[in-house]
């Protein structure tokens, strides 16, 4: 199996890359190229002086911060645990972290508006109250997050469950321990390390499912990125297309920054 | 878990082993609380609405299946037809494209071409929603690029309509199938296709013997996701077809916000409730083809 493309790879890779790129390609002439006033980079300049522009992408990468810390947080620990000392749990974490995809965005976050209105329906004097006015923030809504960390716990559990299939957590772990490390060190020095291609995945993952999202938040009434979008689109058709171009290419480069930071371990964590 | 160690065994073993299992257990709990809060109790809200009915008079609640019959009759169970027949053939035609896709990425063996189409699907298969819907009515809308260069529009091109959903949805289908088989076909070893060749098997041979075989599970299992994933599109949809296509999930954002009826959030619970079945089903297909997939690639 010596390295060699054959015609039909080429064809293959070919019609992809037309597929994927066309509608790209089309999507800058359509922005640039405006019938009845020429070539124009118009819908670009403006993007930036549009009212919401910074605003709601802050709104979007804030919270996509937010969700990949409480994501890491609650996932790292419980599979590198099922690993060693839960493996009986496994079954029980692998339907948790599958249920979401059952329940698709749009009835969960109708879910979410019905308990929502528990608040001022039932619990107006409880102080469980307070608790829906804060998540409920406008300036940061602690709700999308929880909904948000929901919607990536399958991709998060599958990218972690894979990385940590390609490594020994068992001998690592006991290495580390023989070495006379507390467990805390074991898992941050020893495994996290040989983990970091799988982490990296996770991230990239949970930030592109939090910078795109639209059915949640617009259904709650948020305004973060993707919604602002749509709300744009609904009057000037060219800036809406060069806005989406340009979340294309914000989340590409913000993807691209990840794996070169961490770039050298993916030959790590893939098989030798 | 290794050999089971005898009862008899030393004291300090034991308590070893006791001390090394503590820490299994507790790390998984607030994973389980959060999941409980957040996904429970939505979950149980669209349970108990989808078969609660306010009377609009006394405002007494009651327990029916009446939103339930509701939403399989008329235009709602024409939204639920048409988004199990959209996702049943945008993840067929997803799973059949992103196959030969990501063995061309595999088998190339070139560690730079693989980083890039891997990178560029992660990007890709989320690359969902309004922007996406967007970019393709600048390519191929009314008045798109290559609408109006190719002169689509004569030959009756409609981007606003089933099949136009389709070519859309394929976008971040194919990506997703390609991110979720890659895994299973690194999983052949190279030394199976070697032991079928020396036996004097063809390359077509070992395809149907021996590698679509152990791919069969990841297959399914990909089908299946994408299936899913087509079925809960709601973004992409609302901002590319409006109500022209008829659609679960624009169903329910409708009576949700309040479009159609008041009182409707009911009935917009008991769709939602619709979709999780269907999708439950999905995953109950799904979950132990992983399982049988991994029994494979996992040694």
């Amino acid at each position: 199996m010596a390295r060699r493309l054959t015609p039909w790879r080429w064809a293959v890779l070919g019609l992809a890359a037309l597929y994927f790129l066309v509608p790209l390609a089309a999507s800058v002439i359509f922005t640039v190229d405006v019938p009845g006033q020429g070539v124009t980079f118009d819908a670009y300049t403006k993007i930036l002086s549009t009212t919401g522009f910074t605003s709601s992408l802050l709104l979007s990468l804030e919270l996509a911060v937010a969700t990949i810390a409480v994501v890491l947080l609650l996932m790292v620990p419980a599979v590198v645990a099922l690993r060693l000392g839960a493996p009986k749990l496994r079954p029980v974490v692998e339907v948790v972290c599958s249920l979401p995809l059952v329940v698709p965005p749009i009835a969960f976050v109708a879910g979410i508006v019905t308990v929502l209105k528990w608040g001022p329906e039932h619990l107006s004097r409880t102080p469980l109250f307070e608790t829906f006015v804060v998540i409920q923030n406008e300036n940061f809504p602690v709700v999308l997050v929880l909904a948000y960390v929901v919607m990536a716990l399958p991709f998060v559990y599958r990218a972690l469950d894979a990385g940590l299939r390609a490594i020994d957590v068992r001998t690592l772990v006991e290495a580390a321990r023989s070495c006379g490390a507390s467990w805390p060190q074991a898992l941050v020095r020893a495994v996290l390390p040989n983990l970091r291609g799988a982490l990296l995945n996770a991230t990239f993952l949970t930030l592109a499912l939090v910078l795109g999202e639209f059915t949640v938040s617009h259904l709650l009434g948020y305004e973060p990125f993707a919604v602002w979008i749509y709300n744009v689109g609904g009057s000037q058709a060219q800036m809406s297309v060069a806005v989406s171009v340009l979340s294309l290419l914000v989340t590409w480069a913000l993807l691209l920054a990840l794996a070169g930071a961490g770039g050298r371990s993916r030959t790590a964590s893939s098989r030798g | 878990m290794t050999a089971a160690l005898p009862r008899a065994d030393v004291a300090p073993v034991a308590s070893a082993k006791r001390r090394r299992r503590a820490p299994g257990w507790l790390a998984v709990v607030p994973l389980l609380v959060f999941t409980a809060i957040a996904f429970g109790l939505p979950a149980l809200a669209i349970l108990d609405g989808a078969f609660t009915v306010k009377d609009q008079t006394t405002g007494a609640t009651s327990y029916t299946v009446q939103n339930l019959s509701t939403s399989l009759q008329g235009p709602y169970l024409t939204a639920l037809i048409g988004s199990v027949k959209l996702s049943a053939i945008s993840a067929g035609l997803g799973a059949l494209l992103g196959l030969p896709l990501a063995q061309a990425v595999v088998s190339s063996r070139s560690r730079a071409l693989r980083e890039a189409v891997l990178t560029a699907s992660g990007v890709l298969a989320n690359f969902g929603g309004v922007p996406l819907a967007f970019a393709f009515v600048a390519t191929l809308g009314n008045a798109g690029v290559l609408t109006m260069h190719l002169g689509l529009k004569d030959s009756g091109w409609n981007l606003y309509s089933f099949w136009g959903l389709v070519l859309v949805y394929l976008y971040f289908l194919i990506p997703l199938m390609v991110l979720t088989i890659t895994p299973a076909l690194d999983g052949l070893r190279v030394q199976w296709r070697e032991a079928a060749l020396n036996n004097g098997a063809t390359g077509v041979q070992y395809w149907r013997h021996v590698a679509l075989p152990v791919l069969a599970p990841s297959l399914l299992g990909g089908l299946v996701l994408l299936f899913g994933s087509a079925f809960a599109a709601y973004a992409t949809a609302a901002a590319m077809v409006g109500s022209a296509v008829p659609l679960v999930t624009l169903q329910i954002a409708d009576a949700l916000s309040g479009n159609v009826l008041v009182g409707q959030e009911n009935v917009a619970l008991a769709l939602s409730l619709d979709m999780v079945l269907v999708a439950g089903l999905v995953m109950a297909v799904y979950l132990p083809l992983q399982r049988r997939s991994a029994r494979w690639l996992d040694a």
